[in-house]
């Protein structure tokens, strides 16, 4: 497949591997965050740690939109399902998120609610224009990426007259998720999770650009290094923040620079902009309540807000109390770590959402590489 | 009154309307549109002497093997395929290949098939005729006769459109053991051809998805390339078809029965570049998309190449390819060399497989 083929190349990747073990100096440890689940799931479906060297230790981060939903969000989507006879629309990961009283989307379908996975926000206007008399809500969840085709669905809908189409709206920022970590205690004060630098996200800089992250590397002195999602992509941002760790920079590099701009898609950003303004306050899972770090909709598309239409109020619910997912998150711990890991939380029965998505740290772990712990 | 009774002429019933009609509940009522249904479009497409027969049951020879008693083999699937007409097939050629085949892997000679279908109040006859057509030709091409079977209608909204259960009935010579409990450390893990082929095809027409790709399901009746199999007389331990969750599901589900491991190399998979282009952008894994005429096979590994060989020279195993190995393990999994030089599990799906987000 090209352009698909040239980037899991297995000899480039020997030589990679061999460039970064040449690289890497004696006595010293390199620890790295990859902040997109999809770049944590390249890693561990391609198997990629077993290419580096052991001085390399890769942290995940929250960059899981599954991940970082928080229970009370998914909730007010399955009151909208089972209460208020909507049909919800929803991104396929979505469904198997564990919610309040042994409840998921999949789980409150069963019961009756009308919930459908879609393909794209299109395929949601489409539902709303098909059944005039019944509600549509979209369920908007994700970062930056997935941010654009809901601010253009909202758009079409209020040009085309769609008044029974509204949008849940629960997309969140990368570049406060960033800001939190650095400036979580564990990475700041203790240093108990060692940050020597990012892979910085694939698909959202697409849209952002590499601009943002340029905050990060002046102000706390991270290496950020831009990477594709696949394994090459990965392999050589790892090269690329080893040798800046090596020769003592903190720069934002490009590697995906056959997507990445500086600027980003600005076009994009204008839709967004319009539509979308920053919600003082939202509750991540792992991060809890983080000031400025998510979108609600503007006044003049509030007719479009479900939240608005029915009167729905966002209710924080606490996680299990065993699970680790919040630490996970944030880096400090690892899955396996965590008592429920693979014990009482595995993909077919998940308690945290680190193991919902296959991006997640939890369920990556558990499905590619458990192997690692056992033998 | 006398005149009246003249122009009813004996025994006449107006034929179906096979091109405008629709199925209604009469057909499933015991009456005469059910006789109708059965007799103009059943037994039309599929009769035989067995079904001709025309009893509650059908009256067959007991099975046997060159003159001798064999033991009996029997299957059951029901099949609810959405959308029912699909590039490569239909619901009617699949409900036959599948059946056949889950019979044809345990090494058996697959003899007969019922078939039961329950249909949607609604649903239309020229539909309907198409699939029972498309029945008729698959049974033939197997030489599996189609030899009793049921038909059930349901109010409209209670279906969707056709269900069919086909059952099989197949004869297995005395000595013949394959099962999955039988792969030991060192066998070879050998697959009869492209994977993920019918679950893409289908996926390609679903309702939300509609997307064009140039790829047709595989469905086929394997029984012709496992007799050929056999014929080597290659020790071969076990046959499955990898349909649902794909080859990941079937070898996870060998690796638990037998207490072995499987280590498999990514590059020796053999996967059609569309399937995998069609995996890529929707977030899938073909290693757990659908099969519907592959087979894989677990052999000792000595007789890996006689088995290939048999396979390559079938229409159906033209591609077929070693693509692993059993290996000791006690924690039965199945992993994963990948092409990029790293380790993996292929683990058993949790549910459906989703695609991601991001």
């Amino acid at each position: 497949m090209k352009y698909i083929d040239e980037f899991r190349d297995g000899e480039l990747a020997k030589n990679l591997a061999l460039s970064i073990g040449a690289e890497v100096q004696a006595g010293r440890s390199y620890s790295f965050m990859e902040f997109c689940g999809g770049h944590t799931h390249a890693i561990s479906r391609y198997g990629l740690s077993d290419l580096l060297p052991p001085a390399v230790r890769m942290v995940h981060g929250p960059g899981c939109p599954v991940c970082v939903l928080p229970i009370g969000r998914v909730d007010m989507a399955i009151d909208l399902a089972l209460n208020h006879g909507v049909i919800l629309c929803t991104y396929g990961d979505t469904l198997r998120i564990p919610a309040s009283e042994g409840l998921s989307l999949m789980k409150a379908k069963a019961r009756g609610g009308d919930i459908r996975m879609v393909y794209s926000t299109i395929d949601a206007l489409q539902i709303a224009r098909d059944n005039p008399a019944r509600e549509v809500v979209f369920f908007a969840i994700g970062f930056e990426t997935t941010t654009p085709p809901t601010a253009v669905a909202i758009q079409q809908a209020d040009k085309q007259n769609l008044p029974n189409f509204s949008v849940l709206c629960c997309h969140v920022l990368t570049p406060s998720a960033i800001s939190n970590i650095l400036e979580s205690p564990e990475v700041r004060q203790w240093g108990t999770v060692p940050l020597d630098g990012f892979i910085g996200p694939a698909h959202v800089s697409t849209v952002i650009g590499s601009r943002p992250y340029e905050f990060f590397a002046e102000e706390y002195r991270k290496p950020v290094v831009i990477a594709g999602f696949e394994p090459l992509d990965v392999m050589q941002a790892i090269l690329m923040l080893v040798r800046q760790v090596n020769e003592g920079r903190a720069e934002v590099e490009n590697e995906f620079s056959r997507a990445v701009t500086r600027d980003g898609n600005l076009k994009a950003q204008d839709r967004v902009a319009e539509v979308f303004e920053l919600r003082r306050e939202f509750e991540w899972r792992g991060l809890s309540v983080v000031p400025y770090s998510a979108l609600k909709i503007r006044r003049q598309y509030a007719a479009f807000d479900a939240e608005r239409r029915f009167d729905l109020d966002y209710k924080s619910v606490p996680d299990n109390k065993a699970c680790d997912c919040g630490a996970i998150l944030r880096g400090v711990k690892k899955p396996q770590d965590c008592k429920l890991f693979g014990t009482v939380c595995t993909p077919e029965n998940p308690i945290g959402s680190c193991m919902v998505s296959s991006e997640g740290a939890c369920a990556a772990h558990y499905s590619y590489g458990r192997y690692k712990d056992m033998h | 009154m006398a005149e009246a009774q003249g122009k009813i002429r004996r025994g006449y019933v107006r034929p179906l309307d096979l091109k405008q009609g629709r199925v209604d509940l009469t057909h499933g009522s015991g009456g005469r549109s059910m006789v109708q249904l059965i007799s103009e479009l059943f037994a039309r497409h599929l009769g035989n002497e067995y079904l001709g027969q025309g009893n509650d049951g059908a009256v067959l020879p007991a099975p046997t093997l060159a003159g001798r008693p064999g033991r009996i083999v029997m299957s059951t699937d029901c099949h609810v395929v959405s959308p029912l007409f699909f590039p490569g097939g239909d619901i009617g050629c699949l409900s036959v290949h599948g059946t056949v085949n889950d019979v044809a892997v345990m090494g058996a000679t697959p003899l007969y098939l019922a078939a039961g279908f329950v249909l949607e109040e609604g649903f239309p006859l020229a539909d309907l005729a198409r699939i029972v057509e498309s029945m008729a030709h698959a049974a033939k091409d197997a030489g599996v006769p189609v030899v009793t079977g049921d038909t059930k209608v349901v109010e409209r909204g209670k279906g969707d459109g056709v269900f069919i259960t086909t059952t099989g009935v197949g004869v297995l010579p005395d000595g013949l053991e394959l099962g999955g409990a039988r792969a030991r450390p060192g066998d070879a893990v050998i697959v009869s051809g492209s994977l993920g082929d019918h679950g893409v095809a289908i996926m390609s027409k679903r309702e939300n998805l509609s997307f064009d790709a140039p790829i047709e399901s595989d469905t086929a009746a394997l029984n012709g390339l496992i007799a050929a199999m056999l014929a080597t007389g290659a020790d071969l331990r076990c046959l499955r078809d990898p349909t649902r969750g794909g080859l990941a599901a079937t070898l996870n589900e060998i690796a638990g029965q037998s207490g072995v491991g499987m280590m498999l190399h990514e590059k020796a998979i053999p996967v059609k570049p569309v399937v995998a282009a069609a995996c890529e952008f929707l977030g899938l894994d073909p290693l757990y998309v659908a099969n519907e005429g592959k087979l894989i096979a677990i052999c000792a590994a000595a007789d890996a190449g006689r088995v290939l060989n048999a396979m390559r020279a079938h229409p159906l195993g033209r591609e077929a390819a070693q693509i692993g190995e059993v290996i000791a393990d006690d924690h039965h999994f199945v992993q994963l060399t990948t092409s990029f030089g790293g380790r993996r599990i292929v683990d058993w799906l949790a549910g459906d497989q989703l695609p991601r987000i991001c």
